[in-house]
């Protein structure tokens, strides 16, 4: 900064006249810096700084905790059970590296298994570029994700046709059929969803009612119920002779069940969009579907992106339920194995469900980071 | 807000075919789509009836008044393997009830400590309270009840083994939490039930006195202090003045047994817990988002009045968020009581463990599936009427 000098006036000429403003001081050090931060924000008063020690106290205890379970007192190699066993041991580490191919494919024949990874391989190529806002071709490459991954995944994993040694479905498990579960849920629920929130939005009565009723009625209950609706249930709705199986009947249960909430989602999305914008297109000479479809969906459905995100995370952590149905996902392998008789030790169960914990928490934890980035990617008209 | 009616400019009707007719439309829609359900009813009504004849299952609700065999772990009112099956779905229900009230008030006073901290100025603990949601919100509610429960049990010591925080009288170990069983006489259970209704009448009326004073005066009277001392006091004075009558048992601990005494199952601590963590993790979002929508104004006016901290967010914030608050409050109250019914993956006998001990064991998964949906269904249909009464009682008043 420039420092400006005081204009010598000619009285003032042999008497003592301080020609330059003092320095400017800095701050007092208990203001600034790092000790200002601390004072400021963690010890501005007596209670200010009980509650600091009290939330370092905590911070420590648990960080030690689980650094002291997973790292300091565990048992990093084995065959067995054995060291698990030995008082004070912790977390059991060979427990997860020796049935690691069961929390990831369940029991899909070890032989088929590039098969899984075929359909993971797909789904993350997919992904990434459709996560990506700038990535080219965005119309092909929600095509391929909605109907390709689905048709390819169909094709490849149950097998039998070109040459694919058919693998049973009561065989799949892990985390392949976590994903496919939730893929197929959000994927074959979206155009229901989309066609009950316009049938709630309709003039028609009748069809309103109905869209309402199936809406509250699937928002009622909880989703252990719609499972055993659709796995004890299901095979006695359709004709006589038709068999389903298991895995396609927890799919049509969960399908139907994430509809109402999507339904719900894209209504909201819809009520944003001023009267104007349905106006505009009316006087355009528009019909009906041209007007939904041109005009209004591209601005709901833009809208509700976050609120779909988080829709699909909770779906995500709703699939651990199908276990109780007996189809075995990721927590579902976790909890057949940790009692198997070699590895029983008293910690098993922990570490296992530790190991799923870590999985299913950074899949929703980075899905909620990108709902967030995409949020406020879409706000910024409206940022200040 | 309807989509905009797209009605014929007017002189249009005559000119228009009957084909694209709005009005003729609609009816023709309409009609298709009740008849299209109608349908796909009695096509599913149908196939079940065939599929059911075929495999010789009878539907009706006669089944609720034969006996169950089957053992609770759990019940609030008295059970025997004589009782019948109705009684049995009936327990379940009670313990759903008792779980998801429990999970509520412990979810409620979390979340609404963590959402406020989260805001806390205090570096340490907003960042605590951060970590809290963003873990807990983010790992399946299933795999934290596993946690507490199969993981929670096998830290948890053999009955011999017990830890005892009151030696000799409270006991916890695999069998549960296990405290001494207290007997009351008539005279005294009857005065303190009448003691805790006159005290909570007393306090009632207290805060009605407040409210009219503060209006008129501007004076503030501690009704939460005052009410507090009423409820646990009254209570108090009455059981002592009747002289203290209350026998307390000790549960006795053999080797791998626990006999008298009272005990709180582990499944219920571990739902609870469950619950109530996972729960409050989303209450506290919502708390937060209540008291960001709070104009910042309105906290800077308070300040200037010369009010402290906890009174600005006592009387000035925490009015203004809950209008934003019981909304996202609501849908988290009725979740909880939905995931209640994940207790059937740990053994806790609540409303769909109960059907689903049923129809296993002895059949009718029709009527047992039936009768869970029209109870949740129930549930939150009333939960959500209140619920939206309360909201209105609470909107702001435009004058």
């Amino acid at each position: 900064m420039q420092t400006p000098t005081l204009a010598a006036s000619p009285a003032a000429a042999g008497a003592f006249v301080r020609q330059q403003l003092a320095e400017t001081l800095p701050p007092p050090a208990s203001t600034a810096g790092a000790i200002g931060w601390l004072r400021k924000n963690l010890f501005g008063s007596l209670s200010d700084a009980i509650l600091t020690l009290l939330g370092i106290t905590i911070i420590v205890y648990t960080v030690w905790s689980i650094l002291d379970f997973t790292v300091i007192r565990a048992v990093a190699t084995g065959i067995n059970g054995d060291a698990c066993r030995k008082p004070g041991a912790g977390a059991c580490w060979p427990y997860v590296t020796s049935f690691w191919r069961l929390f990831v494919y369940g029991y899909y024949p070890p032989a088929e298994q590039w098969r899984a990874n075929v359909v993971f391989a797909l789904f993350i190529g997919l992904l990434i570029p459709l996560a990506i806002p700038s990535a080219p071709l965005k119309l092909l490459n929600v095509l391929l994700f909605l109907f390709g991954l689905p048709i390819a995944a169909g094709i490849i994993l149950p097998g039998g046709w070109f040459g694919l040694v058919p693998v049973e479905t009561q065989l799949w498990g892990g985390f392949l059929v976590t994903l496919i579960i939730a893929v197929t849920g959000i994927v074959a629920s979206f155009p229901l969803g989309l066609l009950l929130a316009l049938g709630r939005r309709s003039n028609m009565p009748a069809i309103r009612f109905l869209s309402v009723v199936y809406i509250e009625f699937w928002r009622g209950v909880p989703l252990i119920t719609v499972l055993f609706l659709a796995s004890n249930m299901l095979p006695l709705f359709l004709p006589v002779g038709w068999n389903v199986n298991q895995l396609v009947r927890a799919l049509v249960g969960v399908t139907l069940f994430t509809a109402a909430y999507i339904a719900e989602i894209i209504r909201g999305g819809l009520q944003a969009i001023p009267r104007g914008q349905y106006e505009g297109a009316q006087a355009l000479g528009l019909g009906y579907w041209r007007m939904m479809v041109l005009i209004i969906m591209p601005q709901a459905i833009k809208i509700v992106i976050p609120s779909l995100v988080s829709s699909f995370i909770s779906l995500f952590k709703d699939t651990t339920l199908v276990q109780i149905v007996s189809i075995y996902d990721l927590l579902g392998t976790i909890q057949q194995s940790r009692n198997s008789p070699i590895w029983s030790a008293p910690t098993t169960s922990t570490t296992g469900y530790l190991v799923a914990a870590l999985i299913f928490w950074t899949c929703c934890f980075s899905m909620s980071r990108y709902s967030q980035f995409i949020e406020r990617r879409l706000n910024t008209g409206h940022r200040r | 807000m309807m989509e905009p009616k797209a009605s014929a400019p007017p002189g249009a009707g005559e000119r228009r075919h009957w084909l694209t007719d709005p009005v003729f439309r609609s009816v023709v829609f309409q009609s298709l789509a009740l008849v299209a359900m109608a349908v796909i009813a009695w096509m599913i009504v149908a196939d079940t009836a065939a599929n059911m004849e075929r495999q010789h299952v009878s539907v009706g609700l006669d089944f609720l008044a034969e006996n169950t065999g089957f053992d609770l772990a759990q019940t609030l009112i008295p059970y025997s393997t004589a009782s019948s099956i109705g009684r049995a779905l009936f327990i379940g229900f009670l313990n759903t009830v008792l779980v998801a009230i429990l999970g509520i008030v412990f979810a409620t006073i979390i979340g609404l400590v963590v959402g406020v901290a989260r805001l806390s100025s205090n570096w340490v603990i907003s960042r605590l309270a951060t970590a809290y949601v963003e873990i807990i919100r983010n790992i399946p509610l299933l795999l934290q009840l596993f946690l507490w429960y199969f993981a929670g049990l096998g830290v948890l010591p053999e009955p011999k083994f017990s830890i005892q925080p009151v030696p000799g009288w409270v006991f916890i170990n695999r069998r549960g939490l296990v405290f001494p069983e207290m007997l009351m006489g008539p005279a005294t259970r009857w005065a303190l039930v009448i003691a805790l209704v006159v005290a909570i009448a007393a306090t009632i009326a207290i805060r009605v006195w407040a409210k009219r004073r503060q209006a008129a005066t501007g004076r503030i009277f501690p009704v939460g202090w005052v009410g507090l001392l009423l409820i646990v006091g009254l209570p108090l004075v009455a059981f002592l003045a009747l002289g203290a009558d209350l026998k307390l048992t000790a549960p006795r601990i053999s080797v791998f047994n626990v006999s008298g005494g009272t005990t709180i199952n582990p499944e219920l601590v571990a739902m609870l817990a469950g619950l109530t963590f996972y729960t409050a993790s989303f209450i506290a979002e919502a708390v937060r988002g209540g008291i960001l929508a709070v104009s910042h104004g309105q906290i800077e006016a308070a300040k200037a009045l010369g009010l402290s901290g906890g009174q600005t967010l006592k009387l000035v914030v925490m009015p203004q968020a809950l209008r934003v608050i019981i909304p996202p409050l609501t849908n988290q109250y009725l979740n909880l009581t939905k995931n209640s019914s994940l207790a059937v993956a740990i053994g806790y006998p609540d409303l769909v463990y109960v059907g689903e001990v049923v129809f296993s064991k002895l059949g009718h998964t029709m009527e047992v599936i039936a009768l869970w949906m029209i109870i949740y269904l129930g549930t939150s249909l009333i939960t959500s009427f209140f619920m939206n009464w309360y909201n209105r009682r609470m909107a702001i008043v435009e004058r």
